[in-house]
């Protein structure tokens, strides 16, 4: 394939924030403290970064990378905070792919920041009169972001005869993940018995088909192909990317079983000149068991209706042919509002040999995000050689 | 009384609340293209075209989706376990709504509904569904 704005630059930084319930911190601490652990674990200085993609997910953060830059000490020659909710950091990746490539820049710090969980910020849409969904979906008490999944799930369940014992089967193996995360919060097993037995929220949506709600942060650097091979570890590279929305609220997704993964996925492929059976990790957002699910068949995992028995069995559990979400996922690792920074991180992670426990064999990892009901979708790829 | 959230007519949204205060249940419908248009905007999403009339349409409609909701947040706990889902008006447009039953977990994905406008505290009256 002939080169591409991908090819112009790599992933040399990676790291969480404090994660888990932070009741002691703000927002802008989380983003600060992952940005000094990104850049740290470059071995590429501050005065470097010309570039800031920041997003947070409080009511209170406008021009969150203006904010972000300005408590770091940033000047920079390119700027972006593009809200696709949960995956605006896999965007960010492509958007700073192409603001290097086209000479804007040189270095991009990508950070989040949340304290959804202990802030008590407001998440899952705006509260205006004159939002569609002010007047037209809030009144009928629909719980967000739970209920607008569980609208999707029952359309899905009733089209494929998908069962709730295949849904648990996510969750089932993110916490076996988790068990080998000595980060992850809980490392007590899971059964699909439990899942089941868990509390409903919003049929067919079950308490642990939910993902956990926490605080947390993350970051990530992605710097110029040449500076790349000079930085502290070895560069992680892109070779696929894509991004998309397809509607804003539940009520208006053209499709309630077609994730915005069928339209990012193909093209994140046919830009890296890959398929997916070619990806030995999948990072694949897991908000609810039902996202992971509908998201793995639209990236071509597998065919439509048949990501039940794709799931079952252990194949996406430790042990299984099919290595997704190891470190635990937004199931059972962490999940502060937009969960995406924390895909890209173990996928960097897992592609440099760095998991430890969790290890597997990765040259080429598919990391996809989702945002919103459903309603954005950024798919990349990424992998342990530059793209030839 | 109520503390759940009630619609706030505003330019784009009036001649839809104030139908529903006639128990009329009425969309947008688009002149250039044909295609009828919910929720209400001021160029239609086909074709932009501005010329968008408000006519009156039947009520009935087909359950698309649906959940039964069993955790919700304090207005709605008094209402618990209640159906919320998402319709098809038989003239094409989807619409988000409660459907007003006794037994929510026997309604199904194919129900046919019709409208039934009722009051939920201080705002107007919402267009409800009942199976019909
Ligand atoms: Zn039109």
């Amino acid at each position: 394939m002939g080169r591409n704005f991908r090819d112009a630059v790599a992933i040399t930084g990676a790291a969480e924030s404090e994660v888990g319930i932070l009741p002691h911190r703000t927002e802008m601490q989380l983003h600060a403290q992952a940005a000094k652990r990104a850049l740290e674990d470059a071995g590429i200085p501050l005065s470097e970064v010309d570039g800031v993609l920041s997003i947070g997910s409080s009511h209170g953060t406008r021009m969150p990378s203006v904010q972000v830059a300005e408590y770091l000490g940033i000047c920079p020659s390119y700027s972006d905070s593009t809200s696709l909710g949960g995956c605006s950091f896999e965007a960010y990746v492509q958007h700073a792919a192409l603001a290097i490539d086209a000479g804007l820049c040189n270095t991009c710090l990508i950070t989040y920041g949340s304290t959804q969980r202990s802030g008590g910020a407001g998440f899952g849409g705006g509260t205006d009169p004159w939002l569609p969904f002010s007047q037209f979906e809030a009144p009928w008490g629909l719980p967000m972001m739970t209920g607008a999944y569980a609208l999707a799930a029952s359309r899905y369940m009733h089209l494929y005869g998908t069962t709730r014992e295949q849904l648990a089967e996510i969750a089932v193996a993110a916490r076996a993940w988790a068990r080998l995360n000595p980060d992850a919060p809980r490392h007590e097993p899971l059964t699909v018995e439990d899942v089941l037995a868990a509390p409903m929220i919003a049929t067919p949506l079950g308490k642990l088909d939910c993902c956990l709600v926490t605080d947390g942060g993350g970051a990530v650097v992605v710097t110029r192909a040449d500076r790349a091979r000079d930085a502290r570890k070895a560069p992680v590279w892109l070779w696929g990317s894509a991004e998309t929305h397809t509607h804003s609220s539940i009520a208006n997704m053209p499709d309630l079983t077609v994730t915005p993964a069928a339209r990012t996925g193909p093209a994140a492929f046919a830009s890296a000149g890959l398929r997916p059976q070619d990806m030995d990790l999948a990072m694949i957002y897991d908000s609810f068991t039902i996202t992971a699910l509908m998201t793995l068949e639209d990236l071509g995992f597998c065919g439509k209706g048949e990501g039940g028995d794709f799931v079952s069995h252990g194949r996406i559990a430790p042990d299984g042919e099919f290595p997704m979400n190891t470190q635990g996922g937004g199931l059972s690792y962490t999940h502060p509002g937009m969960y995406g920074i924390f895909l890209l991180v173990e996928a960097v992670r897992q592609i440099r040999g760095e998991a430890g426990e969790r290890q597997v064999p990765v040259n080429l990892a598919l990391v996809h995000g989702t945002g919103g009901a459903l309603s954005a979708g950024s798919t990349l790829i990424l992998g342990k050689e530059p793209r030839r | 009384m109520s503390n759940k959230p009630v619609p706030v007519p505003d330019s784009e949204t009036t001649p839809f609340w104030e139908a529903a205060a006639q128990g009329v249940l009425k969309v947008q419908r688009c002149t250039g293209c044909g295609e009828h248009v919910f929720y209400p905007r001021v160029v239609c999403p086909s074709c932009l075209s501005d010329d968008l009339q408000w006519v009156s349409v039947s009520g009935r409609a087909t359950v698309h989706a649906v959940t039964v909701v069993h955790r919700a947040a304090a207005p709605f706990k008094e209402d618990l376990p209640y159906a919320v889902a998402l319709v098809d008006l038989a003239e094409g447009p989807r619409m988000m709504t409660q459907i007003l039953t006794d037994a929510p977990e026997k309604l199904a994905i194919g129900d046919a509904v019709e409208v039934e406008f009722r009051r939920q505290g201080e705002g107007p009256p919402l267009p409800f569904f009942r199976p019909v």
